[in-house]
């Protein structure tokens, strides 16, 4: 049940939020405060009662709809690999609520949509139904486009709309490789059907593999499918972004391995190659297309997609180091990426402008912004005994030996990033100062500062301790690896 | 006796409509009781019913060519529901027009009797009086508008309908001249004994048969009328044919292909003409029904759109066993949860309309604020049409796409998925401008109580099954199980 209470936790505060009075308005943020604090508190103590390479825990399990072959189950279970994904995301989901605490425009509405939305990304996260989660996966779409097309900015409708269709048409091809999976296995149990041998479908099951991909690649992004996340990045509201880029992204990294690799180990082994060549070119494009970026959200917006590449980089080599190399990154990336949005927030705010040409100097009016922001950056470009550079270093000692060129090609990216990272950091941050935010304040509100502090506080945790969630991990995704390797 | 019993839900609805007219002629200033005498005929139909339902002795009258079995008792169930919201739904528009008002009822009454005959006929002739019988009210119904376009649509739609049952006719004299009987069971046997001998007059036969109901159906190449007779008939008429007649003419179809026409070697014939026919339908459907700017006609090429996604239940039976439940009961399935949905749209569109005075979807902009309980209802109902969870279109679409899957129709289900996809793009759009758009008056509107009332029904139907799918599917596959023991 507890796996249960947490999953369904926000959007039961997004419930009541939704009842609150409307002069009564002002209280939405301090119960979705209060919705997301306890759903972290309740995920942090399942992490540490987590057994570690105990397989599924926490099953809650039921039988939903059960006629003839069609039978689904309500069965939410985590394991090593979702279990850090699921203190990310309510982590993250505080995070997200504390960067918004000053909303003014509709704030019940705001505040239940993304309640809702961190309820959605529990789901995918624990459903271990196949069908059960594409329903977590669907949901995911109605509160961010909402809270993209009312609380965003610039042309927010155009970014909100471009955000779903590309997500419909990618789950369009997933439903259809559920449904053929499914069909063969004679059931939507993920757990068994990552654990049962299929060798036949109605599709040939490359295509079943290639379905999936598409559906969960759309996510990740790779390149070329990644043109949605620069637009809806830019136009989001920021505790969006931080869920976007922190949680939502994730989601489809999560499910490559979770479904693909697992399901399919046969079509893993022959695709492997493909995965880490796409995962390699992401990299590079992300890294180069960054240069070009004037606006600081695009830009983080593309150095995510260079950031994600090496995720799928790491699940195309299969190997055990590799894929949690690759899981390792996404939760670095999560909380690197989100605290450099957040910080971007906190600048636009004060200053109303993203363009890195307008912005210098920030160093001198607000340093403790400024801080955050070069600590953030840092954390990106992967320095030492932060959590990017552990999750850099597995991915490519682990993705070494398999595919070589990849890597290579990859660490060639990471060096670009370096210079894109620091290059941006020296033209906002320090350069000459701009008398035009003389008047900024550096620190208006306590919350604004916590979730930074918060953040900040476990990218170096994870940079120093690493083995707090390698261990979770290695068993997990020990299990996979020795699927793929037969 | 036993033989009037077993039409007796037929019987108390034409009783009713006698009554109607009886009273009217008797009593006109009660006017105000007419519809509540028409949904007394229609509960004392649906308590018939049950009463066969709770005798569970079903049987056969008049010399065969009646049935009263679960799928008719489906269908009974299915047209009584349509018939009875589409009755309260009406009593403010009729009230409003304020002429004829027992005769209209006294029509809808007579075409609901049409339809319950249908579901159970076995016999060509009997099929052909029901269709007519179900018919001929609708064509007046079309044209009861005062305006031009309704005469129009009248019009229109009695011309078409006469081809349409010629076409029908011919068909059904082919099978005739080949079997020597109007017997379904007969011309099965005739079929099984010498029908590969003939084949290609079987192979006419049928085109003819499906050109003569794919009118009723409306569904690509024979859905001209569609657009135009939804937008110049009275809405509540619209709202009837739509579903009403629809639900029908798959009624019967499924019953004469499969019983009649259902030996192996025809059926994969006309299996692929359905599949191609949902291919097309669902393609040009959702195609036209994005460039509407009248919300009655966008429901008209939705309406052809949803025709092809129910079609791809029937062209998935042309292989035996539990495959044929399948398709059979997606068909079912999707037709009652279309049914309640498209009635709820419709409903939630005479709402609007009456009080704005237009069906532009440019002026449903902010109805959030104006009418909130009706966006919201029409919102449901139109993701629901969408197929999005959790709502009864949602498990219709995928049942049927699953029973496709399962019979080898993999490009079929990969349009039909891909459909999906571009009808959540016009559907939301509307949801869009109802909650996001800005209005250009405040005013809130006045929800009449009947509207009110049936709307309600509809949408919470349209919730429940959509969170509790088991006992509408249970029904759906109890019903379709006739077909497979033959």
């Amino acid at each position: 049940m507890l796996l249960t209470l947490l999953v369904f936790l926000p959007a039961f505060a997004g419930l009541l939020i939704l009842l609150l009075p409307a002069e009564r308005a002002g209280y939405s943020r301090w119960l979705a405060l209060l919705g997301s604090l306890v759903a972290l508190a309740i995920s942090i103590g399942m992490f540490f009662d987590f057994q570690t390479g105990g397989g599924f825990q926490f099953v809650d399990r039921a039988s939903w709809i059960d006629v003839g072959s069609f039978e689904i189950q309500y069965f939410l279970a985590v394991d090593g690999l979702s279990m850090p994904l699921v203190v990310l995301t309510t982590f993250l989901t505080a995070a997200a609520v504390l960067v918004s605490f000053s909303i003014e425009h509709r704030p019940r509405a705001y505040f239940a949509c993304l309640m809702v939305l961190s309820t959605a990304v529990l789901g995918v996260f624990t459903a271990m139904d196949f069908l059960l989660f594409f329903l977590f996966w669907e949901l995911e779409l109605f509160p961010m486009y909402l809270l993209i097309s009312v609380w965003g900015s610039g042309r927010r409708e155009y970014s909100a709309m471009k955000f779903v269709l590309y997500t419909v048409a990618g789950s369009a091809f997933m439903l259809v490789a559920i449904l053929a999976l499914a069909f063969s296995a004679g059931t939507f149990d993920m757990e068994v059907l990552g654990t049962s041998t299929i060798t036949t479908a109605v599709l040939p099951l490359g295509w079943v593999f290639l379905f999936l991909f598409i559906g969960f690649a759309v996510k990740l992004p790779i390149v070329p499918l990644h043109t949605w996340l620069p637009d809806a990045h830019s136009d989001a509201p920021t505790a969006v972004s931080v869920m976007l880029a922190g949680v939502l992204l994730k989601m489809g990294g999560y499910a490559i391995i979770r479904t693909c690799v697992t399901i399919l180990p046969d079509q893993a082994n022959d695709y492997g190659i493909w995965l880490a060549a796409i995962g390699s070119i992401s990299v590079l494009y992300g890294a180069f297309v960054t240069f070009r970026q004037t606006d600081v959200k695009r830009l983080i917006a593309y150095s995510s997609v260079s950031h994600m590449g090496l995720v799928l980089l790491g699940i195309g080599a299969l190997g055990t180091t590799a894929m949690v190399g690759a899981a390792y990154q996404m939760l670095a990336h999560g909380l690197i990426t989100g605290m450099l949005f957040v910080v971007v927030g906190l600048m636009y705010e004060r200053t109303h402008t993203r363009e890195i040409g307008r912005l210098g100097g920030l160093a001198r009016q607000m340093p403790l912004i400024a801080t955050g922001l070069v600590f953030a950056g840092f954390a990106s470009v992967g320095l030492p005994s932060l959590a990017g550079f552990i999750a850099e270093i597995t991915v490519f000692l682990g993705a070494f030996q398999k595919h070589e060129w990849a890597v290579i090609m990859a660490i060639f990216g990471v060096v670009l990033s370096a210079g894109y990272i620091l290059w941006t950091l020296q033209r906002v941050v320090f350069g000459p100062v701009r008398h035009e935010w003389d008047e900024a304040d550096d620190q208006k509100h306590w919350w604004e500062h916590a979730s930074v502090i918060g953040l900040a506080a476990l990218v170096i945790l994870l940079g120093v301790y690493p083995s707090l969630i390698m261990d979770m991990l290695d068993p997990a995704i020990g299990v996979v690896s020795a699927r793929v390797a037969g | 006796m036993s033989e009037l019993d077993i039409v007796g839900p037929q019987l108390a609805i034409l009783l009713a409509a006698g009554a109607v007219l009886v009273w009217d002629a008797l009593l006109p200033t009660q006017r105000k009781a007419l519809p509540y005498i028409a949904l007394a005929g229609i509960l004392g139909a649906a308590i018939w019913t049950s009463t066969w339902v709770i005798r569970g002795d079903f049987q056969t009258a008049f010399d065969g060519t009646f049935a009263i079995d679960q799928y008719a008792v489906f269908f009974q169930y299915v047209f009584a529901g349509i018939t009875a919201i589409v009755v309260i739904a009406s009593i403010d528009w009729v009230d409003r027009v304020g002429r004829r008002q027992s005769e209209y009822f006294a029509l809808v009454l007579t075409a609901s009797a049409g339809l319950m005959f249908l579901a159970g006929a076995r016999d060509l002739i009997t099929i052909f009086l029901a269709l007519e019988l179900s018919s001929i009210p609708q064509y007046i119904l079309a044209g009861w508008g005062k305006d031009q376009r309704s005469s129009e649509a009248g019009m229109k739609y009695l011309l078409l309908g006469a081809i349409a049952s010629a076409l029908l006719l011919y068909g059904m004299a082919l099978l005739y001249g080949f079997a020597g009987s109007t017997l379904l069971t007969d011309i099965s046997a005739a079929i099984s004994e010498h029908g590969a001998d003939n084949r290609s007059l079987l192979v006419v036969a049928s085109v003819l048969l499906i050109a003569g109901f794919g009118f009723k159906m409306a569904v690509v190449p024979f859905q001209m009328w569609v657009p135009d007779v939804y937008q110049g008939a009275p809405t509540p008429v619209a709202a009837f044919l739509s579903v009403g007649s629809k639900a029908a003419a798959f009624a019967v179809v499924m019953r004469l292909f499969f019983e009649g026409l259902g030996e192996q070697f025809l059926s994969n014939d006309w299996a692929m003409i359905f599949a191609v026919i949902a291919a097309v339908s669902m393609t040009l459907g959702n195609v036209f029904a994005i460039v509407q700017r009248d919300i009655k006609r966008m429901l008209g090429y939705s309406s052809i759109a949803q025709a092809g996604n129910f079609m791809i239940g029937l062209a998935a039976i042309s292989i035996l066993g539990e495959q044929f439940v399948q398709g059979a009961s997606g068909v079912l399935l999707f037709v009652a949860a279309y049914a309640f949905t498209n009635l709820g749209a419709f409903i939630a569109v005479i709402g609007i309309s009456q009080r704005i005075g237009s069906d532009d979807i440019a002026d449903y902009a902010g109805m959030w604020r104006r009418a909130p309980l009706l966006a919201l209802a029409l919102a449901i109902c139109l993701i629901s049409l969408a197929g999005i969870p959790p709502t009864a279109g949602f498990w219709a679409k995928l049942y049927v796409f699953n029973a496709g899957i399962q019979a080898d129709l993999v490009w079929l289900v990969i349009i039909g998925v891909l459909n999906s996809v571009i009808s959540a793009y016009y559907y939301l759009a509307v949801v869009r401008q109802m909650f996001l758009g800005e209005a250009d008056e405040e005013k809130r509107l006045a929800v009449s109580p009947t509207v009110g009332v049936a709307l309600g029904v509809a949408t919470v139907g349209v919730i429940v099954f959509g969170i509790i799918p088991t006992p509408l599917v249970d029904a759906a596959r109890e019903a379709a199980a006739i077909f497979a023991v033959s």
